[in-house]
């Protein structure tokens, strides 16, 4: 995926403006920015929901980027493991991967029953399973202790080796954690 | 013995027997079975009525009756409400139909449907256009506040239509669907015994609701009148018991 000068604007109010990247051959990219800056609404436009006002964003046939919203977006009437398993790429197991996120007791429950920290988790579990490339994060470890973001982080990468990575943080030290190329500042 | 009061079951046991005393003491004051049967003359007339076939014949019709509308009527608000959901123009066309439905008194459906219909196929037609709207504006606006990140979400992973249909849809509509089923039940049922007692069909509870008030039968007006309240008391638990079990994420 190629970034090139984007633009975007919520009316007369510019929100993105002239944003360059490259998100192709493994490349792991934290985007840093205070509230309101639009971290969120490039994650819209590198997903296609929204388009940008002005530049263009260049897909390689076939990509599918996984993500991992800011809000966990599970649906609230499966368990964590079918939440995993209806995203998953054939051949990939969602039950390996939630007991990765040290979800393995707590797969069959209902994302009500699972802890604020535990949602995170299943949700990165669902975007991985899903092997998509880019791997698209938007705050991925909120609601995490230090430890476990270490943890969490170690097993994203190697599960996500050769994917090219957008992380979203207000966090210097998350772009250390999953080892990122570049930091751009919003 | 304030923990014997504090029992859910002995408290309504307790509430029910204070209704029954002031119906008695009524009773009692009017002094007359014709103008209000006491509750004992009332639990004798339904002893008498539940040894005859034609009261047990009479609730299986009217039952059946009031299924038939009511699962019709369901069906056939889901498609519409699925089906403009889908097409605002379809929507736009067809909201007056429902507003026109919802806004008509059901005595003049009854009659403007009996010069169509069987005085049997009445109450069924009746019950099922009661439930229509409800289960149609029901599913419509479950359908339009389905959560859109939800929706982003499945576009984002990919979903196919199928499996956006029975994994966000289905499950955000069904709440919406089953509360319009346990409200729909209640209105076919009555809607369905006031049909009976003006269309008159061969069997039917309503239909002896209007005879035994002919006769000046006040007991068995009552008898029957509670044969309707405790069926449909029945039919709302089944109903919520059923709603209770499929909705476990609620």
């Amino acid at each position: 995926m190629e970034v090139k000068n984007i633009s975007f604007s919520y009316g007369e109010k510019p929100i993105i403006d002239g944003l360059s990247m490259s998100l192709s051959g493994g490349r792991r990219i934290a985007v840093m920015g205070e509230s309101g800056r639009g971290k969120t609404t490039l994650l819209k436009l590198l997903l296609g929901v929204l388009e940008p006002t002005s530049g263009v964003i260049e897909r390689s046939p076939g990509e599918k980027p996984a993500v991992v919203f800011q809000e966990d977006r599970l649906l609230p009437w499966f368990s964590a493991l079918k939440n995993a398993a209806y995203s998953a790429a054939p051949g990939v197991s969602a039950e390996e991967l939630l007991k990765d996120m040290e979800l393995g007791e707590s797969m069959d429950k209902l994302p009500k029953e699972l802890s604020g920290g535990m949602q995170r988790r299943a949700a990165i579990a669902r975007a991985l399973a899903y092997s998509g490339d880019p791997l698209l994060l938007d705050e991925p470890f909120k609601g995490l202790d230090p430890d476990m973001r270490e943890r969490i982080a170690g097993r994203i990468l190697e599960r996500a080796k050769n994917a090219s990575i957008l992380l979203i943080t207000h966090d210097e030290h998350e772009a250390g954690l999953l080892d990122c190329d570049e930091i751009i500042r919003l | 013995m304030r923990r014997f009061f504090k029992n859910k079951i002995v408290k309504k046991a307790l509430i029910a027997a204070v209704w029954l005393l002031i119906w008695q003491a009524a009773a009692w004051a009017v002094g007359s079975k014709l103008l209000l049967p006491s509750p004992v003359e009332t639990a004798k007339a339904l002893a008498s009525l539940a040894v005859t076939g034609t009261f047990w014949k009479s609730c299986l019709l009217t039952l059946l009756r009031v299924f038939a509308g009511f699962f019709l009527g369901v069906i056939a608000g889901a498609v519409l409400g699925v089906a403009t959901a889908a097409s605002g123009f379809l929507d736009e066309l067809l909201s007056p139909l429902r507003s026109i439905v919802k806004a008509t008194p059901v005595t003049s459906f009854i009659i403007l449907v009996l010069l169509y219909l069987t005085s049997s196929l009445t109450p069924m037609f009746i019950a099922f256009l009661m439930v229509l709207p409800i289960v149609w504006a029901n599913v419509l606006s479950g359908i339009k506040a389905t959560d859109a990140q939800l929706l982003e979400m499945a576009d984002a992973f990919g979903y196919t239509k199928a499996k956006k249909l029975s994994a966000v849809y289905a499950p955000s509509v069904l709440p919406h669907f089953l509360s319009a089923c346990t409200t729909g039940l209640g209105f076919a049922w009555k809607s369905g015994v006031t049909a009976e007692v003006i269309a008159h069909p061969a069997f039917g509870m309503g239909k002896y609701i209007y005879e035994s008030k002919l006769y000046l039968e006040t007991p068995e007006l009552f008898a029957w009148t509670a044969a309707v309240v405790i069926l449909s008391f029945l039919l709302e638990k089944l109903v919520l018991l059923l709603l209770g079990r499929i909705v476990r994420w609620k």
